[in-house]
């Protein structure tokens, strides 16, 4: 493997510094379609300039046509954004935008287990593009809300349509946002934190 | 609206039990540590001339706690020789690492809590 000389390796810069008493860290998965707007949210409420983190996938694939029964091996580098933000001295809060391909996210070890919860973000122009991650966090029981990414030209629908059309239960929360404005992508993070910790209330 | 229609999906038991997935993760190739993206770094000890320069940056780096992931993204390696260079720097004890605070079967509520005062001061 190439390395750069150690010398030439920026780490982050001085304000990015956290304290030596940082060591809880949680994390969150922003999902959604090509194009839906994650790596925007992602760095609207990132308090570091977002980084990349990348990880190589092998993939045992089907041999094709006159190759039948013949095992190929396809090497994906799927590469993902992410930020952070210091909640207290103590903890921390990692944020990740998968990228494009969502049938590598699920291969991607350590992505979603553990994760707090996940926000997925749907552009209503095109719902279904978001319809097989939702259905792959039900899945693997990963709590998640949706954010509605308003842009301009996208049609606006009742929450109560939008949860039919995305077959939701009734306590999955569904909220407007603008990704590009940090309040914004806070207040949906927030609504996730809010939903997690109705789910630990106690049922009857 | 006439929009194509999802169908929802059952939990898997066999994709959606944290811990049991936890432990696959960990135990993909025998010889790696249980490292998270979000696993935090912290040196134990400055470079010796005796590790690889790749290790050796990893001990600057995280004179501050880091994330694997930041490691990563700082160095430009792939996640997967992150962790297998942060595994033998474990074994030596030249860095300490911190599990994240993961998901459980049953929400941990005073995290989430400190979670959103977190938040609210954005
Ligand atoms: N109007 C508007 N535009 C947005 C919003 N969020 C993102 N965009 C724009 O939409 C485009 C796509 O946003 P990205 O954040 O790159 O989307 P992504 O989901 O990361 O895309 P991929 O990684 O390619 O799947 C960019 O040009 C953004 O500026 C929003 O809330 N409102
Ligand atoms: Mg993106």
């Amino acid at each position: 493997m190439d390395f750069r000389s150690s010398d030439t390796i920026t780490g982050p810069r001085s304000e990015d510094v956290l304290p030596t008493t940082a060591t809880a860290a949680v994390k969150v998965v922003i999902v959604g379609g090509f194009g839906v707007g994650k790596t925007t949210m992602v760095g609207s409420v990132s308090e570091i300039r977002p980084l990349t983190t990348e990880e190589t996938m092998t993939q045992a694939g089907v041999g094709v046509d006159d190759n039948v029964g013949v095992e190929s091996k396809t090497a994906t580098t799927v590469a993902m954004d992410f930020g952070r933000i210091s909640l207290s001295d103590e903890l921390i809060l990692y944020l990740f935008g998968t990228p494009g391909q969502e049938r590598f996210w699920f291969l991607w070890n350590g992505l979603f287990e553990g994760a707090l919860g996940a926000v997925v973000l749907i552009d209503t122009r095109r719902l279904q593009v978001s319809f097989d991650v939702i259905g792959r966090l039900e899945e693997r029981g990963v709590p998640f809300v949706v954010a509605v990414n308003t842009f301009p030209d996208a049609p606006h629908h009742p929450v109560e349509a939008l949860r039919n059309a995305l077959d939701l239960p009734d306590e999955v929360p569904i909220i407007d946002c603008d990704a590009r404005l940090r309040a914004s992508s806070r207040d949906v993070l927030l609504t996730l934190m809010r939903y997690l910790h109705s789910l630990a209330v106690p049922l009857g | 609206m006439s929009a194509p229609r999802r169908e929802r999906r059952k939990a898997d038991p066999e994709l959606s039990d944290p811990e049991r997935l936890y432990v696959i993760t960990g135990d993909n190739d025998g010889e790696r540590a249980a490292l998270d993206l979000v696993t935090m770094v912290v040196s134990q000890a400055d470079p010796s001339p005796t590790v690889q320069p790749e290790q050796a940056a990893i001990l600057r780096l995280c004179r501050a706690p880091l994330s694997v992931a930041e490691i990563s993204a700082y160095l430009s390696l792939p996640f997967s020789v992150v962790t297998s260079l942060l595994t033998e720097l474990l074994a030596t004890e030249l860095i300490e690492s911190r599990a994240p605070i993961v998901r459980a079967a049953l929400p941990d509520r005073s995290l989430l809590e400190a979670v959103m005062h977190g938040l609210q001061k954005l």
